[in-house]
């Protein structure tokens, strides 16, 4: 009898420390922490109860789950979106940024995980022509820091007068104010806008912009330098959401058109 | 660290520099001639004088001016009406906008500065400008405004100074001002150390030039009150 107890007990004991055993590991998951911006629909954007959804977000999400750790988001203003990946408030940045040579000297990058041009906005039925004698004297907003404010502060920064503004939505009030005669920006940027009921009196006009002196080598996810480790396990997750389909899932969502280009 | 940025984009500095003591320098201007009609009502023992300045100087001086600013520059050009009215060749551009922010900013500020000094000028000067015959408007012209804009110098020095520092919100509505200049240096090199602390010593160069003015303007008005 009290040897069959003994027995029952040290089996329990057995099975109670397995148990902890696992739930311990579970918790030893590793946590990711990503800074996503969160005003850059429809990549991301944050809804009106305050959580976060978009594009990046999806990938972010799905690209934790591949790499099996436990993700945790952080919203950061695009000014500061680096400076703070550098001062460790967060380990990587899914937030629609071109991998730049610029940006390199900062921080590494991993490989893309889509491409997208850079296109000009106008109101509908307004005689423009894009090129430095058309847009001469106009006046153009773009968001502060971005790779289309490089673009045409190098290419028509003579012509044009640039607005710099601190978020997408801003050079939006702007254009939809007349204080600005065109918003040049990523093109599927633009697209959510040009859908959306503000946005249903303009077009776009003009050339898509793939210019790889500014626009570089697509879009990818920033880390610190040091972190390779972290960057092979993106890279390596990147690829097998590309390969199991859980990529196009995502991308059917936003987009009816291919965003990644040739692998 | 690499302070060849900030050299080669000098010009941009002191550009942005030009138009942070522009906004400043008009704003301050337009300001103070408002309030002093505006301390005047607000020191006033009617009511329907004073109530509405007061009204004024509570909402500039209890909300804050980054909202004030998003209000006048963002919010009213949602307006049609304003967009098709003559007014909007002044609320179009964002110089416009900054500058009537900050100059009815000020004026709450420096009509609150002054409608106290006004109110503490010693009652023996005022009975001895009634003993003279003094009409009320020729009291405030030689007796109390005098009195009380001198008194007020110390506080409108700090003041001066506040607007300074509040002038960097036009960087926010796309103006290219020292911070504006700043932020774009930042955004093109990731050099938030190097740019910001470039224009932190523009602001407190100006700063020192400002506290420095006021030391002489003291000596200058209040000679009669040094002990």
């Amino acid at each position: 009898m009290i040897k069959n107890m003994l027995k029952t007990c040290s089996l329990v004991s057995l099975a109670l420390s397995f148990f902890m055993l696992i739930s311990a590991s579970a918790f030893a998951k590793d946590t990711v922490r990503i800074g996503v911006e969160g005003a850059y629909p429809p990549f991301s954007k944050t809804t009106k109860d305050g959580s976060l959804e978009g594009f990046d977000i999806d990938i972010a999400k799905a690209l934790c789950k591949e790499m099996d750790v436990e993700c945790k988001l952080v919203k950061q203003d695009w000014d500061g979106i680096i400076p703070a990946l550098l001062a460790k408030k967060y380990d990587a940045i899914i937030a629609s940024m071109s991998i730049t040579d610029d940006r390199k000297k900062k921080v590494a990058f991993t490989n893309r995980y889509y491409q997208s041009p850079a296109r000009f906005i106008h109101k509908k039925g307004e005689k423009a022509e894009i090129s430095k004698e058309g847009l001469k004297g106009k006046s153009v907003a773009v968001q502060r820091g971005t790779v289309s404010d490089k673009f045409i502060t190098g290419e028509f920064g003579d012509e044009v007068d640039v607005k710099r503004y601190g978020t997408q939505e801003e050079a939006y009030l702007d254009l939809n104010a007349g204080r600005v005669d065109f918003v040049f920006a990523d093109a599927f940027v633009l697209l959510e806008y040009l859908n959306s009921d503000k946005g249903k009196d303009y077009e776009f006009i003009g050339d898509s912009y793939t210019d790889p002196k500014y626009f570089g080598e697509g879009i990818g996810i920033a880390l610190r330098k040091q972190d390779t480790e972290l960057k092979e396990k993106f890279n390596k997750a990147i690829k097998s959401i590309r390969e199991n389909g859980t990529y196009d899932k995502i991308r059917k969502k936003y987009f009816d058109f291919d965003i990644f280009g040739k692998d | 660290m690499d302070f060849s940025i900030i050299i080669d984009n000098l010009p941009l500095l002191f550009k942005g520099l030009g138009l942070t003591l522009q906004l400043l320098i008009i704003s301050l201007v337009i300001g103070f001639f408002l309030s002093i009609p505006l301390a005047i009502m607000a020191a006033s023992k009617k009511p329907w004088m004073s109530l509405p300045v007061k009204i004024y100087i509570y909402i500039f001086r209890g909300t804050p001016l980054l909202i004030q600013v998003f209000i006048i520059y963002y919010g009213f050009s949602q307006f049609e009406w304003l967009r098709e009215s003559p007014l909007w060749v002044i609320f179009k551009q964002a110089y416009w906008c900054a500058i009537i922010a900050f100059t009815l900013n000020t004026a709450a500020y420096t009509a609150e500065i002054f409608r106290g000094a006004i109110l503490q000028t010693p009652k023996g000067e005022i009975e001895a400008a009634q003993a003279c015959g003094m009409s009320r408007f020729d009291q405030y012209r030689h007796i109390i405004l005098p009195s009380a804009l001198r008194r007020s110098i110390p506080m409108y020095g700090n003041e001066v100074i506040f607007m300074l520092h509040a002038t960097v919100l036009a960087g926010v509505i796309t103006l290219v001002d020292l911070f504006g200049a700043a932020k774009i240096i930042n955004s093109r090199y990731y050099a938030p150390f190097e740019s910001f602390i470039s224009a932190g010593l523009f602001y407190l160069v100006i700063t020192f030039t400002i506290v420095f003015i006021f030391k002489l303007a003291e000596k200058h008005f209040l000679k009669h009150l040094e002990q």
